[in-house]
């Protein structure tokens, strides 16, 4: 029942931030709109036990990502527009119908995949004893650091590439 | 229905308005802001996903933030370069490669 509720008040939290961040004006406002719905994300994750992905969402994307974003607004001297980029009505109008042919496209995809996922599941026992036994950390650090080693140390080439590759495109080109 | 159903139709609108953020607006920042909505909405999906099919998507939700983590990275990086050329990040006034 209070699991009922909370999950109600994020959901509304996401969606809320979620469409604020589209419509608010101010880029800065905007950012903090996503913060939210981030916030509101991780308690969702807690809730469907996915207590490691809920910290991580919080301490590296509403942390790091969306503050690297703030810093770039801040940088750039964006936080002041007095007039709204939304576009025109012929735009707008195309825009939510196809963002409503994509929510429509995504529940008739997702609706299926449910069905076919009930069959041979792990259920939510397993989840518990997992996480009784294992552990929040390392439930999920088992299969990456066994079945996934390689992806896991490819993604730090990534990573690599992407640092690169930022500091020479944001660099100031020598005089 | 149970909570996993609304997950999924929670971030199923989740991606939506992300959808409708990008269409919508001229900022080239908060196009990418709702980017990163739609990719932790996709998290929100492998995290119900996981429940019922096993614990490995929730390694795949760490790939995806690793992979938001660099995308951000070097698509803000082209957002300051671009910014310095222009002094602006309207998508629609980058028209050099549009005839």
């Amino acid at each position: 029942m209070i699991a009922d509720f909370f999950f109600v008040l994020f959901a509304v939290m996401a969606i809320g931030g979620a469409a604020a961040m589209v419509l608010a004006r101010n880029p800065v406002a905007s950012l903090l709109y996503l913060v939210m719905a981030f916030f509101a994300m991780s308690g969702i994750f807690v809730l469907l036990d996915a207590h490691f992905i809920a910290a991580v969402n919080l301490i590296v994307y509403a942390g790091a990502i969306l503050v690297l974003f703030l810093f770039v607004i801040m940088l750039l001297n964006l936080g002041q527009t007095d007039k709204t980029d939304l576009r025109g009505a012929l735009y707008s109008i195309l825009g939510i119908s196809a963002a409503g042919a994509m929510f429509g496209l995504l529940v008739v995809t997702l609706r299926g995949g449910r069905v076919t996922s009930m069959g041979g599941g792990m259920g939510q026992e397993t989840m518990d004893a997992m996480l009784r036994t294992r552990g929040a950390v390392g439930m999920v650090a088992d299969p990456m650091f066994r079945s996934y080693l390689v992806p896991f140390e490819i993604t730090s080439l990534l990573l690599l590439v992407a640092i690169v590759g930022a500091i020479v495109l944001a660099r100031r080109r020598a005089p | 229905m149970d909570i996993e159903t609304y997950t999924l139709i929670l971030s199923a609108l989740l991606f939506a308005i992300g959808t409708a953020g990008v269409m919508l607006r001229r900022n080239a920042i908060i196009m990418f802001m709702c980017i990163e909505l739609m990719l932790n909405a996709v998290n929100l999906t492998l995290v119900v996903f996981s429940r019922s099919l096993g614990i490995e998507a929730q390694v795949f939700v760490f790939f995806v933030m690793a992979v938001a983590a660099a995308e951000a990275a070097v698509g803000l990086a082209i957002i300051i370069a671009i910014f310095r050329h222009y002094e602006l990040v309207d998508v629609d006034r980058f028209n050099l490669l549009k005839w």
